[in-house]
């Protein structure tokens, strides 16, 4: 199984394993489509390590995050969390498993209630957990403000009375509280202007170095990604299309759709931005509710072949001696290829035009 | 001479918390053909500054001038500024659905953008709005021109926006983030046919963002907002390479490292934006500023000449940075990594002083 030659590395068992996940949501009537957001993804993160999980809108990458943490229920497949099948746990026997991992969220506003005050949505968790009396409880939350920064005599004020960067801030202490071997964070800093993104990103980092934390880093910014990840695991339309260490997906991506993706966003460095060339891809995203057959990539691919609209293409390594680089492509690309026949539809149309 | 010359700009608002003064004495100018990069954080003005020159802000107290072709918008009257919007200034916003009608088909509002402007046949502006989409490279055009919005994807719309703004062939496109709704690769469609209907048509674009990528990719030169003033003015490459402003140098060391994929640490900026209620300091980069010094909190920098030192093209505008440290302040090396190309181009060029 994939699963197992991602990362069968020196380590026992990694920190988190998913088998096979599925993820399909129903829409509402007798005819509601079945939309299957996450479409059987296997993944390990060892302990320590930080995975990115890069994708664009609607690829299910949120999805996936709240399937491993079991906020939602799996409609197939299998969660480990520390070598323990969780995926059929009862809300009860979660609750240890939840001290152990935590989620932050994008929206700094919409993830603190602004009627109740930061000490104490930060020290929900003790409560919640009964750990901690309540005048001890003041105490390890003022730590924990200290921690990310935050002036511990702030206790008492409002969310409203933060910034944006301030409340993502207050969003980790929360999910520091109960010393959490894994943190699931869902664009934590998407919301945020540049100087305040490097500020929590830093933050992040000296933790992770502090208390030994396991990231998996949910993001469509892929600069933000390839700072932050060990790993890289890229999402198209539910399913994992490729994944490696960070520096090799940037320099030899593999799968077309990978290569596409990075080759589209901006640089901020004019010479690179001028000296590159981008791949258009054609067309958009398709819906989940109606996937196309084959790979889902195929529509929209400059090397799709008749193969790619029949079969579904498993994610196998790269390389039959590197396990750690693998990619879901019945033609993925040679070290240092050029994607070819780019600009698809674009091009016809400028040609049809003249 | 410039298109559009916007000239000490301040636009301030009455709200529940006191006077908002959203942008404080602005100047830019934007030559025929030619792309401004308009970058800064949220709440810097960017945004407002434009709105207020196509006279979209009602209720602003606005104060300074803009003359756009010889004629200053600011004093121009609700029928002038009608006839100039849509016309001789196109506008792309962030959101295309909340821009476009959705009770009308995409074709329907191409063409009564054209016929409320044009006399024109019923038909020929269909034709017309046919052949707009098809320069913005919507597929199938003829048969896409009687779907919905909401029938088109959000690149679509985006696109179908962009037809619409270069219907009457604008002499300036006004795009205020028209790409942060959209995933990357969608993106680089949309900025894509931006370029190319530049191309074509000659326009002169005002492009309003936060992505300094986007900004890398796209513009001519570059104006840097924060708390609603211009802190520096360069052509792009002098911006990257060359940035004197506290401010643009805090910004581009705050960008993860491209290129060496380092995972060392980042330089932010320190605190947060002021809030734009009541009086700021004489720099209102003042309180996160790690080189402020007394005259900082005294006299308000005026906009000052930097030599230029990185090989521009001879258009570029003159390097301009509010900003009390010395010009040679612009040579010194960035905080944190050393950006890539900066290093072996910069010393290229450098004028004899």
């Amino acid at each position: 199984m994939s699963a197992m030659t991602d990362c069968r590395r020196e380590s026992r068992h990694p920190l988190l394993a998913l088998d096979a996940v599925t993820k399909t949501f129903h829409e509402r009537g007798v005819r509601g489509a079945r939309v299957r957001a996450v479409d059987g993804v296997d993944l390990e993160v060892a302990a320590g390590e930080t995975l990115g999980l890069v994708g664009e809108t609607g690829c299910g990458k949120s999805t996936l995050a709240r399937c491993m943490t079991r906020l939602y229920d799996l409609t197939s497949g299998a969660v480990y969390f520390d070598g323990e099948d969780i995926t059929h746990h009862s809300r009860r026997a979660l609750r240890p498993i939840r001290r152990e991992m935590q989620m932050i969220f994008q929206d700094p506003y919409g993830s603190l209630n602004p009627r109740r005050r930061v000490g104490s949505i930060i020290g929900d968790p003790f409560v919640i957990h009964h750990v901690a009396g309540r005048r001890d409880r003041k105490t390890r939350v003022q730590e924990l403000m200290e921690m990310v920064g935050l002036n511990p005599e702030h206790y008492n004020r409002f969310p409203a009375e933060f910034s944006g960067g301030q409340r993502q801030r207050i969003g980790v202490a929360r999910a520091l509280a109960l010393q959490p071997r894994l943190l699931v964070c869902d664009e934590p800093v998407s919301a945020l202007d540049v100087s305040i993104q490097a500020q929590i990103l830093n933050l992040l980092s000296d933790l992770q170095e502090e208390l030994g934390l396991t990231y998996v880093f949910i993001t469509h910014d892929l600069s933000v990604v390839r700072h932050v990840s060990d790993r890289i695991a890229v999402m198209y339309l539910g399913r994992i299309v490729e994944s490696a260490p960070t520096e090799e997906i940037f320099s030899t991506p593999r799968h077309p759709y990978t290569r596409a993706l990075l080759s589209a966003v901006p640089i901020p460095d004019p010479d690179a931005s001028d000296s590159r060339t981008t791949t258009l891809l054609p067309g958009d995203p398709p819906s989940a509710v109606d996937p196309p057959a084959g790979c889902h990539f195929h529509p929209r691919c400059p090397r799709a072949q008749e193969r790619c609209s029949l079969d579904d293409p498993s994610l196998v390594p790269v390389l039959h001696d590197d396990v750690v680089h693998v990619t879901a492509c019945h033609f993925p690309l040679h070290r240092g290829e050029e994607l070819v026949g780019s600009e698809g539809q674009p091009r016809t149309d400028s040609e049809t035009r003249s | 001479m410039a298109l559009l010359e916007v000239s000490d700009l301040r636009v301030s608002f009455e709200t529940a918390d006191g006077v908002v003064e959203a942008v404080r004495g602005l100047s830019f100018s934007v030559d025929a053909g030619r792309t401004l990069g308009l970058v800064g954080e949220s709440g810097s003005g960017k945004s407002v500054s434009t709105q207020t020159l196509t006279g979209l802000l009602p209720g602003a107290r606005i104060t300074g001038s803009a003359t756009f072709d010889g004629i200053d918008l600011l004093q121009a009257t609700q029928s002038e500024l009608r006839e100039i919007r849509g016309a001789r200034i196109g506008m792309i916003f962030q959101d295309p659905l909340s821009s476009l009608h959705p009770l009308y088909t995409v074709g329907w509002q191409i063409s009564e953008m054209i016929r409320a402007h044009r006399r024109m046949s019923r038909r020929a502006a269909r034709t017309r709005a046919i052949e707009l989409l098809r320069l913005v490279r919507i597929p199938d055009p003829a048969r896409r021109v009687d779907d919905y919005p909401h029938q088109f994807s959000g690149g679509m719309r985006q696109r179908a926006m962009i037809a619409m703004a270069m219907a009457l062939d604008p002499a300036l496109l006004i795009a205020d983030e028209p790409t942060t709704a959209l995933d990357v690769t969608v993106q680089a469609q949309v900025l894509g046919v931006m370029s190319s209907v530049q191309r074509e048509f000659g326009t002169a674009i005002v492009l309003i963002t936060h992505d300094l990528g986007v900004v890398a990719e796209m513009a001519d030169d570059v104006v840097v907002m924060y708390a609603g003033q211009a802190m520096e003015r360069a052509s792009r490459r002098e911006l990257f390479y060359h940035p004197h402003h506290p401010y643009t140098r805090g910004l581009l060391a705050s960008l993860p490292a491209r290129g060496t994929g380092d995972r060392e640490r980042l330089t932010p900026i320190a605190g947060s934006p002021p809030s734009l209620v009541g009086r700021l300091e004489p720099c209102p980069f003042v309180p996160r500023c790690p080189r402020a010094f007394d005259a900082c909190r005294t006299t308000p920098p005026p906009p000052r000449p930097i030599p230029s030192a990185v090989r521009a093209d001879s258009r570029g505008a003159a390097h301009l940075s509010a900003c009390w440290l010395p010009p040679d302040h612009a040579d010194e090396a960035l905080p944190g990594a050393p950006r890539g190309p900066s290093a072996s181009s910069a010393p290229e060029g450098v004028p004899a002083r």
